[in-house]
């Protein structure tokens, strides 16, 4: 069943016959904390592979990430830009490298692809490229850009009447930026209760603590003065994080949400966790990098021991 | 450094009101032309930030089809680059120097990588807004757009070539800027058809080439009759119309011919067609004496736009100037 979260959905096959991911497909938490561990893992690994990356912003999403994808989207892996599809920005297009193993996994191109991240001529890289990747909806790494961007899908979905959502993940230094206000204000002028915004608030930026460079609190207060109806929420607590975003206001609704989701830089990883700052971009060593997946792992076979565990994933490989 | 004139004898041209139709052609050209192509194509919306007069007659017409942003252009890009992303074409319709300028990064990380097919208006570009200051100027446009690997860039040289450029670019799938001169003289009698990146020639002769964009061209058309009746030498007269991609093949021959290249451009001497030509002539090793009348890499005065035309040379008389010096080999 393809929209079981822990079954690869074979892309290959699906191709000639697009099957959709519909929304609110059925998932535990426990599931869904197993993947996002899953997609640490993952990040781990892409990193060793690249040589450098960023491990604590792609970490402090991963439950924000897993539950989208496995529960909240809707979703053609065999048909990328299918119209109706929801979209999903990455704001903070740094964390990219936790995305390309859940796009392959759910189909929307090869797994091998994988093992082509971070060299010259891939489409996947450290940020991500709407032109290269299948399943970006659009490209980022600057800063400020996507809640724009998203604002304009929404309205593009209003203007062609169909009911797709689109959701940006911003950080919270990300809204530093200008022009993520100007945004703010486009999306609740016009109305756009199909756009939402989730704040990846892990309270860091890339050198320092996020407010002590420029203060951007109190966020619920700032987005729900420009209009927003605003949801704030442990943004690791995945039957939360579900709930939210299954509780959306409908489409056609006024009011654009903004889900400001605390987080915490590092998560999942003790020693990232303590000093979140120094693992914004870096290389874990050897000895680091073997603590780092026994953690994980050992995480991991907890959760699965918890419920039935799914055949052939979670090992490191 | 002197002023252009203590006491202004011309006057500011209101270029902010849209008019009726019977004279929206050659008062609103990009109005005018957007209106009709909007009629024939249901994915065409406009977008302005704060810009919605110009659109008077567009936002009658299709009232759904306008997408006010108030004071805010980078987002006014960005958002049109989600719009295009959904099967849209919009058209954002700005004063050049914020437009191009200040959402270069927007135009090219959200448009231009992603080959959308978002296009920008840019009105008032140029000195076309001089009087308000130097910060209303755009004079470097062109040097920043033509970098922007998958963006066509057009400079319309009169109201007729603005619809012709703008209904020939209509349909292309990457971004498009489009640069309206607010000065120009008619140079066309009526619509012209060229083909994509085609440079028209405006006038033939040998002795030297005149190549000019947006006001530019009907300078060089005028300088051209004024060279041939007053002075016997016979001007090889482009439009450059468009600068990005531009007419390589058509400059080359022409150089080959004259061996003297004259540019006339309301943009910087640096960046913009003079570059353009330099660069052509070098690639090709070509001998070739080379000038501009365009304005100077350097602070620029603020006036009534006719009057700073006359004080950087941007005349016809002006142009004669720089050709004959050109020809008689003075240039420098």
């Amino acid at each position: 069943m393809v929209g079981n979260s822990f079954s690869p959905s074979g892309a290959a096959t699906e191709q000639a016959r697009p099957v959709t991911l519909e929304r609110g497909r059925p998932v535990t938490d426990t599931e869904l904390l197993w993947r996002a561990d899953w997609i640490r893992l993952r990040t781990v690994e892409l990193i060793a592979q690249a040589g450098l990356g960023h491990y604590s912003s792609t970490f402090s999403c991963a439950e924000i990430v897993a539950t989208l994808y496995y529960h909240t989207l809707r979703l053609r892996p065999g048909e990328p830009r299918w119209p109706d599809r929801d979209r999903f920005l990455l704001g903070k297009g740094h964390v990219a490298t936790g995305l390309w193993p859940v796009l392959a996994d759910l189909g929307f191109y090869p797994k091998d692809l994988l093992k082509q991240f971070g060299k010259v001529g891939s489409p996947l890289n450290d940020h991500p490229n709407m032109r290269l990747a299948p399943g970006i909806d659009f490209s980022s790494g600057s800063l400020g850009h996507n809640l724009s961007v998203g604002t304009g899908m929404a309205l593009a979905a209003r203007l062609s009447r169909r009911d797709y959502r689109t959701f940006v993940l911003t950080g919270d230094g990300e809204l530093q930026e200008g022009q993520v206000w100007e945004a703010a204000m486009a999306a609740s002028h016009y109305k756009l209760g199909n756009l939402v915004a989730i704040v990846d608030a892990n309270g860091f930026s890339g050198s320092g603590p996020t407010s002590q460079a420029m203060n951007i609190e109190p966020l619920p207060a700032r987005f729900a003065a420009f209009g927003w109806l605003v949801r704030e929420i442990d943004g690791h607590d995945v039957g939360t994080l579900r709930q939210t975003l299954d509780s959306l206001p409908d489409t056609n609704s006024k009011q654009p949400v903004c889900i400001v989701a605390r987080t915490r830089k590092g998560h999942g990883v003790e020693f990232m966790e303590k000093q979140p700052q120094a693992w914004h971009l870096g290389l874990l060593t050897p000895e680091q990098q073997a603590d780092v997946v026994a953690e994980i792992t050992a995480r991991m076979k907890l959760t699965e021991d918890g419920r039935s565990a799914p055949a052939g994933e979670g090992s490191t490989k | 450094m002197t002023t252009p004139a203590n006491t202004p004898t011309k006057k500011m041209v209101d270029v902010f009101s849209d008019i009726d139709r019977d004279t929206a052609l050659k008062a609103n050209p990009s109005g005018y032309a957007i209106t009709e192509l909007a009629a024939g194509d249901d994915r065409i919306l406009t977008l302005t930030a704060d810009l919605s007069n110009v659109l008077a007659e567009f936002r009658k017409a299709f009232p759904d089809r306008y997408i006010e942003l108030g004071i805010a252009e980078t987002n006014s890009v960005s958002l049109a680059a989600g719009l295009a992303c959904c099967g849209y074409v919009p058209y954002i319709f700005s004063m050049a120097p914020f437009g191009v300028l200040k959402c270069a990064e927007q135009l090219r990380t959200d448009v231009d990588y992603n080959h959308l097919p978002v296009r920008l208006v840019g009105r008032l570009s140029g000195l076309a807004m001089g009087y308000f200051g130097t910060s209303h100027y755009a004079v470097e446009d062109i040097a920043i757009a033509r970098t922007m690997a998958n963006t066509t860039v057009v400079a319309p040289a009169d109201p007729n070539a603005a619809l012709s450029l703008m209904r020939a670019t209509a349909g292309l799938a990457g971004p498009v800027y489009i640069r309206i001169a607010e000065a120009t003289e008619q140079v066309y009698d009526e619509v012209p058809e060229f083909g994509y990146g085609e440079w028209p020639r405006l006038r033939e002769g040998g002795d030297i080439t005149l190549a000019g964009h947006g006001m530019g061209a009907g300078l060089a058309v005028q300088a051209a009759r004024q060279l041939a009746a007053a002075h016997g030498i016979e001007a090889d007269v482009f439009d450059a119309a468009y600068l990005k991609p531009y007419d390589e093949a058509a400059l080359v021959a022409s150089v080959r011919r004259t061996g003297k290249v004259l540019t006339i451009e309301e943009h910087s001497e640096v960046g913009g067609l003079g570059s353009i030509v330099a660069e052509t002539v070098a690639r090709h090793k070509l001998a070739a004496d080379l000038a501009q009348a365009a304005l100077p890499d350097a602070d620029l005065e603020v006036g009534v736009p006719a009057e700073l035309y006359e004080y950087y040379g941007l005349t016809v008389a002006g142009v004669v100037t720089r050709a004959l010096d050109l020809v008689k080999g003075k240039a420098a």
